[in-house]
């Protein structure tokens, strides 16, 4: 059994090492090794390797100038060789990055083992920081427009009534999800989109506001117990679609394996294209309806002194229902966003939800502009510190960030200066 | 009318102040407060900018002015409540820019505010005990052994349950504060503020929203204040009411101050005039608010 | 439906170790939100610190275990000043989002694949740390008393646990009726108003802060030795918010508030689960309705939704009078 895996093996490494036809320093029996070059066949030197092998056997050694190495063995048995990829120049990468042990069965010491090969070539090292900046910047600005439009929306819901809400990111999944519904149901990805948009404004938003938050605001409910509302309202859904959808990662029907445009270093999905143009189209309306419409002020004016704005004559609680639909609305095309790039889970919103904190705390509570700003800093930074920071902790750095920034300038980098302290 | 009875420290405080000119800024034979360059800006609107104000001790003197004229911003930036653009300001001499308001209360100058802040879920007479300064209880380690704390305890709940009956609260010691009225909360309000027992009072509109009822009690004990000794600085817009408490009126408009005096002269100074005319033309000079 | 078997587990769950971990993690926010209104929604970061300092220390550093509690408190301490020396001079919400996001970076550092050799990646890291602790267990033999069966060292965490929690809720009792308390609720109610008496409130805040961080290391604690492992995945945000509606079903501000939450919370929600389960085995709930792996789905809906219907119906908990709901909607 044991046999015929080796054999396997050295017959597998044999074919790979025939297939590329390279010339190799012929080994000598009693050792293994192998040449390091570089795509274009120049030798590569100082390349590091480990040997762990019988008998406990741990050493390293290295390549010399003609890229040659070689170790010397004992014993035959099973060896692993590891390469230290650090030790490979810059601009050098192995094809496989994830492959940096090869095995090696050495049955008789007598006869020559095939060398050892690791492939360097065009490897993800070899993509220039600049070209990764570029890519990742612009996935940075996809990912910004994202959580924007979800954090325009908790702007301007905790701008009209002081609601902290965190059940903010299930808005983002309810989009998503329901897409997803109508999707599987047999419905085009486009009109169910269209669908899901509906039912979030309708459920999402105006359901919403006027049978949980409009009833708690009368009863005079204080702004820290609707933000406890707001978790447990926020548990409750993320585990409904959990308990209706599952657990795993969809993909909606159409669109899912596109395959992306080339431009230059940029790589990009016509999906994405299109999906962040309608994200930025939409925040941009609702700058211009904040700016220029009857309602739109309105908003301001409440968001500003609701008491006073009351007293002007304005209906606060129509203002407060069109944000609630409007921020619905938004955070449901952003979850449909986020789902055709990323496909659907029912923690996809909650996921985000601290992103979206971040980006209007960045911004300064409250303002929807400073929320916009804030979601596009967010973005590019959380992609493009992977430039630094290891991608697992991505998030981690844009959360810092969040935090050194409330201790240099606490009404964020929108926001007025309040009074404080 | 018994608010025109002379007391010894009424009497006191208009003569110390009688010979003195009836011009903003005036020097004070005994200042307890000497403000200087205290300007507070909004963006850019300008809230208060005041040149040089002193405030005499041992008198009681009112700050008016219309609506918006930045009094209460004033207010909180002696007591560090807000912090201004620039300026000084001392009290007894010290130095207070930039003292943090808790800091500026444990010296004596201590305010109440015009919302009053009465301490809903505490019972009146833990309102008046948080009041008393330099409690050795509020060490969180001594808290833990009541032995250490028992008799300054019993000592404070002593003098609150004076200052509550000289209020006329003393049935409500162990009533939450959300139980009281909207008087009786100022008066608890000026009740606990003198439990740190304050050189200084400053009192934020101490008679808005108080029935007229009470309006003359709450009157009695800011003389009160005078007679034991007491300096007392109040905000109040509507002028008739400081016209029969106040030693001096200061009048401000627009952040500045504009005019400054004994009551009688004050009231009919033209700028006064001018300044809450100008504000709220649609508002007769005597009529009360609400 | 075996309801001798569904009581005898929600029983068991009341008194158990969870009920303990989650008493404790309340206790201290009690201290924070309960009392001194801080929105401290970072309980599951003091946690995580308290169990990942005694983990580490012991497992990969072989310090004594009693040293590791020590070091354990003085990383509570150490993130509650990082924690508030930022927020507590700012708006209340501010310390909400800086305290959730650091127990998510808290999380996220501690399942890294980089820091793998020191905490162990998402599967943390298990081993016997707690060797020197069970070695003083008195008891030998465990505990089978009906239906209650316990090993000796898991008998021997239960009675430390529930001492634990005796020991905090006097110590609450005693500290919330001294001056100190007094100038905690009162900031609760009004910070300006506690400033304009002459107490430095941020200072106050900040003890607060740092006393109920305390508490929630040693529920760390208590979930480290228990477990007899650390695993970051168990200090999401889902536990603080579990904390909330223990704090808020036992009645916040309430010294006992947070042990009667957290065992009726744990009573309910394990009564709940065996009854689903039991439902779904038998067929009484059929299967296209909810199969047994959506149990534990629907007990998460229950929490939320409690905690929603709490907050809006009891906000004073489901000891609390009538007197404090209306005092409360005025506030």
């Amino acid at each position: 059994m044991l046999l015929r895996r080796g054999l396997l093996t050295a017959g597998l490494l044999a074919l790979t090492s025939m297939l590329l036809l390279a010339p190799s320093a012929a080994l000598e029996p009693g050792s293994i090794g192998g040449q390091m070059t570089d795509e274009a066949g120049a030798p590569i030197a100082g390349v590091e390797f480990l040997i762990t092998g019988p008998n406990e056997l741990e050493a390293e050694t290295q390549s010399d100038a003609a890229g040659n190495w070689a170790f010397k063995i004992e014993s035959a048995g099973q060896y692993f060789v590891t390469i230290n990829s650090e030790s490979l120049p810059s601009g050098v990468g192995l094809t496989e990055p994830d492959k940096v042990t090869r095995s090696i069965v050495v049955f008789k010491l007598e006869t020559a083992p095939p060398p050892v090969r690791f492939l360097t070539g065009p490897g993800p090292e070899r993509t220039s920081n600049l070209d990764r900046a570029m890519q990742l910047t612009l996935d940075g600005l996809i990912l910004g427009v994202t959580i924007g439009l979800a954090a325009v929306g908790l702007s301007l819901i905790f701008g009209t009534t002081g609601l902290t809400n965190f059940a903010h990111g299930e808005l983002l999944t309810l989009g998503g999800m329901v897409t997803y519904f109508f999707n599987k149901l047999g419905l085009h990805l486009i009109p169910a989109a269209l669908l899901a948009l509906v039912f979030a404004v309708v459920v999402g938003g105006f359901l919403q506001d006027r049978y949980l938050w409009k009833p708690l605001r009368r009863r005079g409910t204080g702004l820290i117990a609707m933000l406890v509302v707001s978790i447990g309202l926020g548990l409750f859904i993320r585990y409904l679609f959990l308990y209706v959808f599952g657990g795993s990662k969809q993909q909606y029907l159409q669109y899912s394996g596109q395959a992306g445009w080339q431009i230059g270093p940029l790589s990009l999905t016509p999906k994405a294209t299109i999906g962040i143009l309608i994200g930025i189209g939409l925040i941009g309306l609702t700058i211009a309806w904040l700016l220029k419409s009857q309602m739109g002020k309105a908003s301001r004016a409440v968001a500003d002194n609701p008491s006073l704005a009351a007293a002007s004559g304005i209906d606060v609680e129509r203002v407060i229902m069109m944000v609630w639909i409007l921020g619905a609305f938004l955070a449901g095309y952003g979850g449909i966003m986020m789902g055709l790039n990323q496909g659907v889970q029912f923690i996809m919103g909650s996921d985000v939800l601290l992103l979206i904190f971040a980006a209007v705390t960045l911004g300064g509570l409250g303002t929807a502009y400073g929320a916009i700003i804030g979601s596009l800093i967010v973005g590019l930074f959380i992609q493009l510190s992977t430039l630094f920071i290891p991608t697992e902790l991505k998030y981690v750095g844009a959360l810092v960030v969040l935090i050194v920034i409330l201790l240099v300038r606490p009404q964020g980098i929108m926001g007025r200066r309040e009074r404080v302290g | 009318m018994q608010e025109h009875k002379l007391t010894p420290k009424k009497e006191a405080a208009v003569a110390a102040l009688a010979s003195i000119a009836a011009i903003p800024g005036v020097k004070k034979p005994d200042p307890i407060v000497i403000a200087d360059n205290v300007v507070r800006k909004f963006g850019g609107l300008t809230a208060v900018d005041v040149e040089h104000l002193e405030i005499q001790r041992g008198a009681i003197t009112a700050l008016i002015g219309p609506n918006g004229a930045g009094k209460t911003t004033f207010f909180n930036l002696l007591t560090g409540f807000d912090k201004p653009n620039s300026g000084n300001w001392t009290f007894n001499g010290i130095p207070l820019a930039g003292v943090a308001p808790h800091k500026v209360a444990r010296l004596g100058m201590v305010r109440t505010f015009q919302l009053t802040k009465a301490l809903f879920r505490l019972s009146v007479m833990d309102n008046m005990r948080l009041g008393a300064k330099n409690q050795i209880g509020e060490g969180i380690l001594r808290a833990l052994l009541p032995f250490t704390w028992k008799k300054e305890e019993l000592q404070n709940t002593q003098r609150a349950t004076e200052l509550l009956s000289r209020f006329k609260l003393e049935t409500k010691a162990d009533d939450f504060a959300a139980a009281l009225s909207g008087g009786q909360r100022k008066l608890l309000e000026m009740a606990r503020a003198l439990m740190v027992n304050p050189e200084l009072v400053m009192l934020d509109e101490p008679m808005a929203g108080v029935n007229p009822a009470l309006t003359q009690s709450l009157l009695g004990h800011i003389k009160d204040l005078r007679e034991q000794g007491m300096t007392v600085l109040f905000v109040e817009h509507d002028m008739d009411m400081v016209r029969d408490i106040s030693d001096w009126v200061i009048v401000m408009a627009q952040g500045k101050i504009v005019a400054e005096g004994p009551p009688e002269s004050v009231m009919s100074d033209p700028a006064v005039i001018d300044a809450y005319l100008g504000a709220h033309h649609d508002q007769p000079l005597d009529q009360e608010e609400e | 439906m075996d309801w001798t078997f569904i009581f005898q587990q929600a029983i068991s769950a009341g008194i158990g170790v969870n009920a303990i971990i989650f008493a404790l993690a309340a206790i201290g926010l009690n201290m924070h939100f309960g009392y001194t209104g801080l929105l401290n929604f970072g309980q599951a970061g003091f946690l995580a610190v308290g169990a990942y300092t005694v983990a580490v220390l012991v497992v990969n550093f072989d310090v004594s275990i009693w040293l590791a509690f020590l070091a354990g408190i003085g990383s509570a301490v150490v993130l509650a000043l990082l924690l508030g020396i930022p927020t507590l001079r700012l708006r209340a919400d501010y310390l909400a989002i800086v305290t959730i996001a650091t127990a998510e970076i808290i999380r996220q550092v501690a399942r890294s694949v980089s820091l793998r050799e020191y905490f162990g990646g998402s599967d943390g890291i298990t081993g016997k740390f707690g060797k020197d602790f069970f070695d003083l267990n008195p008891f030998p033999n465990g505990l089978s008393l009906a239906f209650l069966r316990y090993t000796p060292n898991d008998l021997w965490v239960v009675v430390v646990g529930w001492a634990l929690v005796v020991i905090f809720v006097f110590l609450t009792f005693l500290i919330m009726r001294s001056p100190w308390g007094r100038v905690i609720k009162a900031i609760r109610e009004d910070e300006e108003a506690v400033r304009s008496l002459g107490k430095n409130v941020y200072f106050y805040k900040m003890q607060s802060l740092i006393l109920g961080g305390v508490v929630g290391a040693f529920a760390g604690f208590v979930y480290a030795i228990s477990r007899q492992s650390v695993q970051p995945d168990n200090y999401s945000t889902a536990l603080t918010f579990f904390a909330y509606a223990v704090l808020i079903l036992g009645g916040a501000a309430r010294v006992l508030g947070p042990v009667a939450g957290s065992i009726i919370f744990w009573f309910l929600l394990v009564f709940v689960e065996q009854v689903l389960r039991q439902a779904v085995a038998n067929d009484l709930i059929p299967n296209w309705l909810m199969t047994p792996n959506q149990v534990g789905q629907v007990r998460f809906m229950l929490v939320g939704l409690g905690l929603m219907l709490l907050m809006i119906y009891r906000p004073q908990g489901i000891f609390g009078d009538k007197k404090e709901l209306a005092l409360d909607a005025r506030a």
